[in-house]
């Protein structure tokens, strides 16, 4: 994914202000990258690359740390984030297959954020309501009983959605 | 250090460097113990990750990695047994199960690290009950001298130590399990990085997965 200049030099800006607070130490790696985390809700490469230099470490370890640990993402969030259960009882009621009907629709691979920047997909392990498996979250939204057809149907109210937002915003000029 | 010391290996009397690692002094007398990720240079942190070089000490009760444990002098070692075998058999079944096997098409063929423990330890090269996962990974040809295959990989680490000793440090270990990989910052094709095409990599690949051709 190619991120924009605003976002390069966001999260150069960033990592240089989370770095400020941190002196040479090694220990302080995984705490840094977690904070850099936070603010930007993802680890770009560029901060990762600064990170490295801060802590005099190989830039490519510090990318194998990044995908070591699920913790990390790589990618942007979307600005609606889908998170497919993949917890045991929503496994047993086809989780995987519900993962993959998200993949085909959206075009994308877990853990990683369409192109318009609208979605991101990630697995999670369990939210709680098993029962009702298998599970998806949009946004801490939790639909319950999911189906191939009902990822399409999603999809539709969400994109209808849009639209009646796009024509308020047309009248509203 | 530089003291000489003496054990027995399989029978064989033989002399070591005090501090040496017993692999190192077993292989130096011409007694072969299978191993994939040891390096000489780096024997005081040897990386210790393909579990192929077990060996019975008298007086421990478990098999040891020969490539961790120092020699001692008086020590009395095995190399061969039938826990030894099997523990050996079972790593080496699981590092092929996902080796690309294509022996007649491979530029290491021969001199490959892997037809070798096969060939010494009478293993089959494909193992006969494990599932075969090929993990399908496309070729990295964008270096002109070098050919790197993941899938031929078998995570042992050399290439990694080489890049770093020798080359300009772009390789390292990302990802977990299954997904583990020897790959570059971001993935990024070797082509891209700052790679300088020493080819200390692919001199040290036990197995094939970087292959330096002569362009």
């Amino acid at each position: 994914m190619k991120l924009t200049n605003e976002e390069k030099t966001a999260a150069i800006e960033t990592s240089l202000r989370v770095l400020s607070n941190y002196n040479q130490e090694k220990g302080s790696l995984i705490p840094t990258l977690q904070q850099i985390q936070n603010e930007l809700g993802y680890v770009p490469s560029p901060a990762m690359e600064v990170v490295a230099e801060h802590f005099n470490v190989m830039k490519v370890d510090v990318y194998s740390i990044v995908t070591f640990y699920n913790q990390f993402r790589l990618t942007p969030p979307g600005k609606n984030q889908v998170k497919v259960c993949m917890g045991t009882a929503c496994h047993m009621r086809g989780g995987n297959i519900i993962m993959d009907s998200w993949k085909r629709r959206l075009e994308i691979d877990c853990g990683e954020t369409s192109e318009d920047r609208e979605f991101s997909l990630d697995r999670v392990a369990c939210v709680g309501c098993c029962t009702q498996a298998p599970v998806t979250l949009i946004n801490d939204e939790i639909h319950a009983k999911v189906t191939p057809t009902r990822v399409e149907g999603l999809l539709y109210a969400y994109q209808l959605d849009k639209d009646k937002e796009n024509k308020k915003a047309g009248e509203d000029n | 250090m530089g003291k000489k010391i003496n054990l027995t290996i399989d029978g064989k009397k033989i002399q070591a460097m005090e501090g040496d690692k017993i692999l190192w002094a077993a292989l130096e007398n011409d007694i072969y113990i299978p191993h994939l990720c040891a390096m000489k240079e780096q024997q005081q942190s040897p990386f210790a990750g393909c579990r192929l070089c077990f060996i019975e000490i008298e007086g421990k009760p478990r098999p040891v990695a020969a490539c961790t444990e120092p020699a001692l002098e008086g020590m009395v070692v095995n190399t061969r047994s039938e826990s030894i075998d099997r523990l050996v058999e079972a790593g080496f079944n699981l590092i092929m199960s996902n080796h690309h096997i294509d022996c007649k098409n491979c530029a290491a063929s021969g001199a490959c690290e892997l037809q070798k423990i096969a060939k010494e330890r009478k293993i089959r090269l494909k193992p006969k009950k494990l599932v075969q996962l090929d993990m399908n990974l496309p070729k990295d040809h964008s270096k002109d001298c070098i050919i790197y295959d993941p899938n031929k990989c078998v995570l042992c680490g050399r290439c990694v130590t080489a890049c770093r000793t020798e080359g300009t440090a772009v390789l390292g270990l990302a990802y977990r399990g299954f997904e583990r990989m020897v790959t570059t910052f971001g993935d990024i094709p070797l082509g891209e990085t700052e790679c300088s095409g020493c080819g200390s990599c692919a001199n040290v690949c036990p197995a094939g997965a970087l292959i330096q051709t002569n362009k």
